[in-house]
């Protein structure tokens, strides 16, 4: 291997050496100082967020197997701004009694799937997908019941083991059929070969029920509610917004490049189950009262509304998908922030009833909340309304104009579950609100970055352009 | 910086004042004078349009500046005034003036009070300024989504249920709007060029009328529920009598108006074929709306219901007239907008004074406040006047032009529809008679009416200032309503035009 090839896996590799780093702080501190790891980490992974930004080449390794374009680093460096944003806002929970031992298994097992998700967007075939695919899964198995205490974290550990598993196994048995047909497992051969026979119908719909399982996607999503709602906080933000981003970014790009040949069918596929996964997410939104339920469901929904970019198969479509998926890094992690903060702060408060009144005893995240769930809702000024408008654009522009009813219908029943919470906190009276209390300091960045992005990206046209530049539609 | 995007800045910078301001005092005063600059430049952009039109200057929208904003969707932050548009600022300056004085007492959460309504403020303004589609939509939905936290929190009555209702089914029209503006996005360019958001570009543009016929329904509804119009009004009376004064100002006042206003400017000029094919729906639901707002007022006890259900009776005059498609008719709806926008701000400033004293809205419980207190009992019964359209106030001059310019459609249909909108007068003089002698004439119903105190000087400013608007339109029209005839001319023309082609 030359030089250019390990710049070309910069990413993974950087991240790779941040794991081993952390492994050995681990190994060589004593019990009382593992504190010190989380600042550690926090410096080296902000130091390789910032690293990604740096141009550098693009090629294929290993004969095709690992690709990497401008594209598929942008994605990396997408998810690398939402995975320091977690870190910060799991940097308050990792302190507990029950955690300090644990730090840096915290970390490894994160920037594991982290590894797993960015070779997976760099796939060239369906070897190193798959692989990708189950190193960015088991890890986060482990993660969501990482709360040794909670019988709930528990279950939410197997369930997600098992529901993984089952699908993967069915892309596996997917992908299998592919190359019984076509003899080839690389994307570009593939991509070229396929004919849409029977069975080779049958291996897509068996891929895409892989993939929706991963992005949440009715009637895939049984699993959701219950994870999110048994894992810890930060667990759950990573889930909601990292795994299910990355997801949509490499089943953005096998569509529109594997699978282009049969763009009608899955634009039919997409329609429905778009409508279905936008509809029932919200409906039961609506009903929720944990708070971590609830940011589950409506996260379901989002995930109905990313479908609705894809389905564009236009550059547009690719690109909304890219920006949305950003925005709504800022906005859900936003949301998350809060949630975590209070939960926190008051010794695990997740329902909804009590954040009544937050806003006379904590405005300043009140108003973070807020902005979170306006941007979710798709309200200007804030990112969320630029970036739904954006998927609508590129599902408008295929002429899809009566899917686009059911999402900007959806879009207001979402706002009625958003506006519960934002009523909660300033117009519902509570005799006994959630005491004033500060966060600290990592806590108050990761939250002030969401704002920022909230705030800044949808009125900074050049993230856009940029984006579209790199984008391309179904060839 | 161009003249008109001061309009948006100037709230900025008052809400940025509020939120440094250190005390009770400093927060309203800072209020007031922000509002005061935006009035002095509604009455400069008057006078400067003006100037031009005698100048000489022909053009669509005057004032213009363009900023490109995303490239790749070519959408821009494009401004431009017509006299239409002029004639709205200077209507909402007033509004949102004679609103924050309406508020001067407001106590709870004073600052987020004020931010909240000139925010409000600051996305009205930037709908009328602008003329690309997508900065209208953007400031179209900043303009609505304040109005759940301001009637949520300073309300009454059932506020968080009104609140959510307004807040959904505004937001519901606005959802239908996407759709509608997307598919005139897409429809903008006949080969395949450059796709534009530009009001004026896509007036060039002729759409395929099946196209047109598709998203006509989109645009209108989406619209039409800001305007109240029948059967998705339910809203309006909900939202009007939980909101606190200055909300309720504003909202009947202007934000109402938006709906007209999208209506004729999006909707009837962009797509001139389906209008006319697909009016006749909308023209039927729209007098159902002037005959059914003035009935639900009759029933009402309740103050500000009467004013709510009122507004929805003349807020569908302004769709009725618009509908009817003629210069003069459509020169009326646009007077109707200004005139219904002054008096229904002075009913709820007035009802808001008086609840304020008498501390119940029904008129049942109340009598004789003229004896009590004058001040207020001679600015309502004016107002009550305007409201029947008595000559020599505003809403005389409008409902004339609407009425003359609706009858000169000669078929059954239109006549019948002018019929039975014209018997909403009688119906308005019926609720707005029987309040006035229930309410201000006839004996003083409780003993302590007599130290109620009349009108402070804020509430004096903020109902004679409204006063003399409606005075000074209804004795000296001429000038407004050629000013706005003379912008109607393009979109007159081009709904004419579609007619002539066999």
């Amino acid at each position: 291997m030359r030089l250019e090839d390990f710049l070309l896996m910069r990413h993974e590799l950087l991240l790779t050496l941040i794991a081993v780093i952390v492994l050995c702080a681990e190994i060589f501190t004593k019990e009382d100082n593992k504190l010190f790891i989380r600042p550690l980490t926090l410096v080296l992974f902000l130091a390789v967020t910032l690293i990604g930004f740096i141009p550098g080449p693009t090629g294929t390794l290993f004969g095709g197997m690992y690709k990497s374009s401008e594209l598929q680093i942008l994605m990396k460096n997408v998810l690398n701004i939402g995975v320091f944003i977690v870190f910060m806002q799991s940097a308050r929970w990792l302190k507990h009694e029950d955690n300090h031992n644990k730090i840096a298994e915290f970390y490894i097992l994160m920037l594991s799937t982290l590894i797993g998700m960015n070779f997976m967007i760099s796939s060239g075939d369906f070897l190193m997908f798959y692989l990708g695919l189950e190193l960015a899964t088991i890890p986060v198995a482990a993660l969501a019941a990482f709360d040794r205490y909670s019988n709930k974290s528990s279950e939410a550990g197997i369930k997600l083991l098992l529901s993984s598993a089952l699908s993967s196994g069915i892309l596996l048995y997917g992908i299998s059929m592919l190359y019984g047909t076509i003899g080839s497992i690389y994307f570009d051969q593939v991509s070229v070969a396929y004919a849409g026979s029977p069975i080779q119908v049958l291996a897509f719909i068996f891929f895409f029920t892989g993939m929706a399982f991963k992005i949440s996607i009715v009637p895939f999503h049984l699993w959701t509610a219950d994870v999110y709602e048994g894992s810890p906080v930060n667990v759950t933000s990573y889930l909601s917004v990292i795994s299910k981003g990355a997801a949509a970014f490499i089943f953005t790009i096998m569509l529109y490049t594997v699978f282009g040949s049969i763009k009608p069918l899955w634009q039919d596929v997409l329609w429905i189950t778009s409508a279905l996964t936008m509809t029932i997410g919200n409906l039961f939104a609506i009903r929720q009262k944990n708070m971590k339920r609830f940011l589950a469901f409506s996260s379901i929904s989002q995930a109905g509304f990313i479908l609705l970019g894809i389905m564009g198969g236009n550059d547009i479509g690719m690109t909304s998908v890219v920006y949305y998926a950003l925005v709504y890094i800022f906005s859900n992690l936003g949301a998350f922030g809060v949630v975590a903060a209070i939960s926190n702060a008051t010794n695990g408060k997740e329902n909804m009833d009590d954040y009544d009144g937050l806003y006379g005893t904590n405005p300043a995240l009140s108003l973070t909340l807020m902005l979170a769930m306006f941007s979710l809702a798709g309200i200007p000024p804030v990112a969320g309304f630029f970036g739904k408008f954006f998927l609508f654009t590129a599902a408008a522009k295929e002429g899809f104009y009566w899917l686009l009813t059911i999402a900007v219908l959806n879009t207001i029943i979402s706002l009625y579950y958003y506006l519960l919470v934002v009523k909660a906190m300033f117009i519902n009276k509570n005799d006994e609100p959630i005491a004033h209390f500060s966060s600290d300091a990592y806590t108050k960045m990761g939250l002030a970055m969401c704002v920022f992005g909230m705030v800044i990206v949808g009125f900074a046209s050049p993230i856009w352009e940029y984006i579209l530049s790199l984008s391309y539609g179904v060839l | 910086m161009d003249f008109l995007t001061l309009f948006i800045v100037v709230p900025i910078l008052t809400i940025v004042g509020i939120v440094f301001a250190r005390n009770h005092n400093q927060v309203r005063w800072i209020a007031a004078a922000g509002s005061s600059v935006s009035m002095v430049l509604a009455a400069v952009v008057i006078l400067r349009y003006l100037a031009e039109r005698q100048a000489g200057n022909l053009s669509e929208f005057l004032f213009v500046a363009d900023y490109i904003w995303y490239p790749s969707f070519n959408i821009r932050y494009t401004i431009g005034v017509d006299g239409i548009s002029v004639a709205m600022l200077g209507l909402t300056a007033i509004v949102v003036f004679t609103g924050i004085f309406a508020s001067w007492e407001v106590e709870y959460r004073q600052k987020e009070f004020f931010i909240s309504l000139i925010l409000l403020a600051g996305g009205v303004f930037g709908f009328f300024i602008t003329t690309d589609l997508f900065t209208m939509f953007l400031f179209y939905e900043l303009a609505v989504i304040p109005m759940y936290i301001l009637i949520g929190i300073w309300g009454s009555g059932p506020k968080e249920y009104s609140a959510m209702k307004l807040t959904l089914m505004l937001m519901g029209g606005s959802a239908l709007l996407v759709v509608g503006l997307l598919g005139l996005y897409f429809n903008s360019s006949p080969d395949g060029g450059l796709l534009t958001y530009n009001i004026l570009e896509i007036a060039k543009v002729h759409i395929p009328v099946e196209t047109q016929k598709f998203f006509f329904p989109f645009l209108f509804i989406g619209f039409g529920i800001l305007g109240a119009m029948f059967p998705l009004h339910t809203w309006s009376p909900d939202g009007h009598s939980s909101a606190p004064t200055a909300v309720s100002m504003l909202h009947a006042g202007v934000l109402m108006k938006l709906g007209g206003y999208g209506c004729f400017r999006v909707a009837m000029f962009l797509l001139p074929e389906a209008a006319h094919e697909l009016g006749w729906i909308f023209l039927v639901l729209t007098t159902i709306s002037v005959v059914y707002g003035a009935f639900g007022a009759i029933m009402q006890k309740d103050l500000k219901y009467i004013n709510a259900y009122s507004s929805v009776s003349h807020c569908g005059l302004v769709l009725f007239a618009l509908l009817m498609m003629n210069k003069t008719a459509m020169n009326g709806a646009i007077m109707q907008m200004l005139s219904h926008g002054i008096m229904t701000a002075l009913f709820f400033a007035l009802i808001g004074m008086i609840y304020g004293r008498t501390h119940t809205r029904n008129i049942m419980e109340m009598g004789g406040l003229m004896r009590v207190i004058p001040f207020l009992g001679v600015a309502y019964v004016i107002g009550g006047l305007a409201s029947l359209g008595l000559p020599g106030f505003s809403g005389f001059v409008a409902e004339m032009l609407v009425f003359v310019g609706s009858w000169q459609h000669t078929d059954t249909f239109h006549r019948v529809a002018t019929i039975i909108a014209c018997s909403s007068i009688v119906i308005t003089a019926v609720y707005i008679l029987r309040v006035v002698g229930q309410l201000i004439f006839g004996p003083v119903r409780e003993p302590w009416y007599h130290e109620l105190e009349d009108a402070k000087w804020f509430e004096k400013l903020s109902v004679g200032t409204l006063i003399v608007g409606i005075a000074a339109i209804g004795l000296a029209p001429l000038w407004l309503s050629d000013m706005i005839s003379v912008s109607l001319g393009p979109i007159v023309e081009r709904l004419d035009m579609v007619t002539l082609i066999p």
